[in-house]
């Protein structure tokens, strides 16, 4: 199997897209000449042309909702906002309109459209660059929301997306641009949304995350296999639909569970699943269900500061040996 | 206003009928009221009442495959599109026959069939939507235009200012209708919206071609119209325009309108609409008493069975809450 970046993946995509659609155009700051801010679309002005690849004005209300109108009248537009951080500028169109035209018109019009955005801490950009507000569009119903954590992921994911006739925003994280992975080969590889994955498999707990919190969840597995514990690793992949399916399978399996995430943990996504598992696993379950979220505070610009504000490995597996009553 | 011989492409026919669309928003409006007060319908009801010759005047110069979208005191202009009256009284009333079938309300009103894209309740929302309608449009290379209506409250919402620049730099097919009534909700635009005396001119600011007409007298909106659409559909790029009138109710039902002073609603009283275009079908010899009377009595019928219609009408079947949520899958959470 071919390794590739998650840039690479993103951009392998977005071409299919292009060369097999001609409904699809891409809209977005920036991603004309200067080839988008994460150089996810670098090249494809030259390419494509501008009727294809719109270099949009710094307007996030007016991306997405020329997005929903071109997407009313046949077309398939892919629009990018920039970072999740911008979506609030957006997020009428999203929330109000996106979401509930299909509805609300009585079936009338579907809205077959794609948000790309970019999530996630970490980046040193500060706190208004750096949240993870991808959660909050997961409650919206009319929405699908979809986290990828790796190229495969990628890939796998935006193809389907791409033939879904719903908007859909499709969140990719700041921090895995540049990382690596082996992505199957044949063009026809997808992944259906709505199904999770389980990554490592192991009997004694399930560590749940999505986007790069699921990588964070692997690496606390890899760090408690060395103290003979055996986590079960599970990646959502994506929030709305949800797969509870594959969770509380697990957790039924381990008994013990913990919920990792990036943003807060009042009002975070994390809650949510607990609430689910332990409605359907109330009496499998050995001991609380443990949640890793981000801090109750903005991100700080600083380093150090921002690193304590994110939730990593070695907090995911502390809360893990707490809930397996290990020593730490 | 204009004399007969200004419209020899007008007949008797099609100028009674403008009468008749005009008429029929406005006796629409009177039931709606009427069936609102007697509970029929919920939650807001935004009439039209005093702005039925912006609707009927603009809309009928469109081709079938033309857009329309617009705000959410939205009956007029999609009974002049033509979505039949009971379609439109069975929505408002919530009922499975509705246009939207009783998904969307009052305020939501659509017809895919008819290009109409829908009533729009968060203000200035529709106005990027229209822009995005023009996009596809342009895409495709076809000769459509989107008419936008908002009103002037919405000029001071920020989508205004996307949405009119990026129509401006891209060319798009876009008429920017404004219904400029001098209230948004019940604040006045003379204490809002600093251009509110010539407000067609912050079209400027984006190059972009404007007008202003009056909006109660049904020719002088028709003969603009026509003069736009020709222009926009000619790929000269977007236009705005201002279209002065006045909402002869409140805000909403709920709304008795207090804040305005009697003069003004006096003012505009004279300047009703269809006691005008009456008056001027009078003057020049085009109809009579009679022709009135047969058209308001046809009209009166036809509300009449809209109402009997949508009150008989069932209401949407239980399951249908958790339809149409997506295309694609069935919504979360149906019980099993």
């Amino acid at each position: 199997m071919p390794v590739i970046t998650y840039r690479d993946a993103v951009s392998t995509a977005l071409r299919e897209a292009l060369d097999e659609d001609e409904r699809i155009f891409l809209m977005g700051e920036d991603i004309g000449p200067y080839g988008g801010a994460f150089a996810v679309t670098k090249g494809f002005w030259e390419q494509y042309g501008s009727r294809r690849i719109k270099d949009s004005p710094l307007a996030e209300s007016v991306i997405v909702g020329a997005g929903v109108g071109a997407a009313m009248a046949g077309l398939r537009p892919v629009v990018e906002l920039m970072t999740i951080n911008f979506s609030l500028l957006a997020m009428d169109q999203i929330v109000n309109h996106a979401a509930k035209i299909r509805y609300m018109s009585g079936g009338q019009f579907t809205i077959p459209l794609i948000i790309r955005t970019v999530t996630g801490a970490g980046a040193s950009v500060g706190a208004t660059h750096s949240q993870s507000f991808e959660g909050w569009y997961a409650s919206v119903p009319g929405l699908t929301v979809v986290t990828p954590s790796t190229p495969k992921d990628v890939l796998g994911l935006f193809r389907t997306c791409r033939d879904l006739n719903d908007p859909v925003l499709f969140v990719e994280h700041i921090l895995l641009y540049s990382t690596r992975g082996e992505t199957p080969a044949p063009a026809n590889f997808r992944i259906p949304i709505g199904q999770a994955e389980v990554r490592r498999t192991g009997k004694d707990i399930t560590l749940c995350g999505y986007s790069r919190m699921a990588l964070v969840a692997e690496q606390a597995a890899a760090i408690l296999a060395d103290e003979g514990i055996a986590a079960d690793v599970i990646d959502l992949r994506c929030l709305r639909p949800l797969d509870m399916e594959t969770v509380v399978n697990s957790v039924k399996k381990t008994h013990r569970a913990v919920m990792v995430e990036e943003t807060t943990r009042l009002g975070g996504f994390a809650g949510e699943l607990v609430s689910q598992i332990q409605e359907a696993a109330f009496d499998y379950l050995d001991a609380p269900i443990a949640r890793v979220a981000g801090e109750e505070v903005p991100i700080p610009y600083s380093f150090p500061l921002e690193q304590l504000a994110i939730p990593d490995a070695r907090r995911v597996a502390a809360a893990a040996r707490k809930i397996l009553n290990r020593p730490a | 206003m204009l004399k007969s011989g200004d419209v020899p492409e007008l007949n008797k026919t099609d100028l009674l009928d403008f009468y008749r669309q005009m008429k029929l928003i406005r006796e629409f409006e009177r039931e709606s009221e009427r069936q609102y007060t007697r509970g029929n319908i919920k939650g807001f009801l935004h009439v039209y009442n005093g702005e039925e010759a912006i609707a009927v005047g603009s809309i009928n110069t469109l081709r079938p495959d033309d857009y329309v979208v617009t705000h959410y005191r939205d009956h007029g202009q999609a009974l002049a599109r033509g979505i039949t009256s009971s379609e439109v009284m069975a929505e408002l009333m919530g009922k499975a026959t509705g246009c939207s079938q009783g998904k969307g309300g009052s305020m939501h009103l659509f017809s895919s069939e008819l290009n109409f894209m829908g009533g729009y309740a968060i203000v200035g929302g529709q106005l990027t939507i229209a822009a995005g309608i023009g996009m596809a449009i342009q895409y495709r290379g076809a000769d459509q235009v989107v008419l936008c209506f908002f009103g002037d409250g919405a000029v001071n919402e920020g989508e205004f200012h996307e949405a009119m620049n990026l129509a401006a730099i891209w060319k798009l097919p876009v008429i920017f209708f404004c219904e400029h009534n001098l209230y948004g909700m019940g604040a006045s635009s003379k204490e809002t919206l600093v251009m509110w005396d010539s407000l067609h001119k912050m079209a400027d600011a984006y190059g972009m071609a404007n007008y202003e007409v009056d909006g109660n007298d049904v020719l002088a909106v028709r003969g603009l119209m026509r003069k736009v659409n020709a222009e926009v559909r000619s790929g000269k790029g977007p236009a705005f325009i201002v279209a002065r009138t006045y909402r002869l109710r409140g805000h909403s039902v709920a709304d008795p309108a207090n804040y305005r002073p009697e003069t003004e609603v006096e003012y505009w009283t004279t300047q009703d609409p269809i006691p005008r275009f009456q008056d001027w079908l009078t003057d020049e010899g085009i109809a009579t008493v009679e022709d009135f009377e047969e058209i308001d009595a046809a009209v009166n019928d036809e509300v009449v069975l809209a109402a009997e219609f949508a009150e008989s009408s069932p209401w949407p079947e239980p399951a249908a809450l958790y339809h149409g949520v997506y295309a694609d899958r069935p919504a979360e959470g149906i019980p099993t």
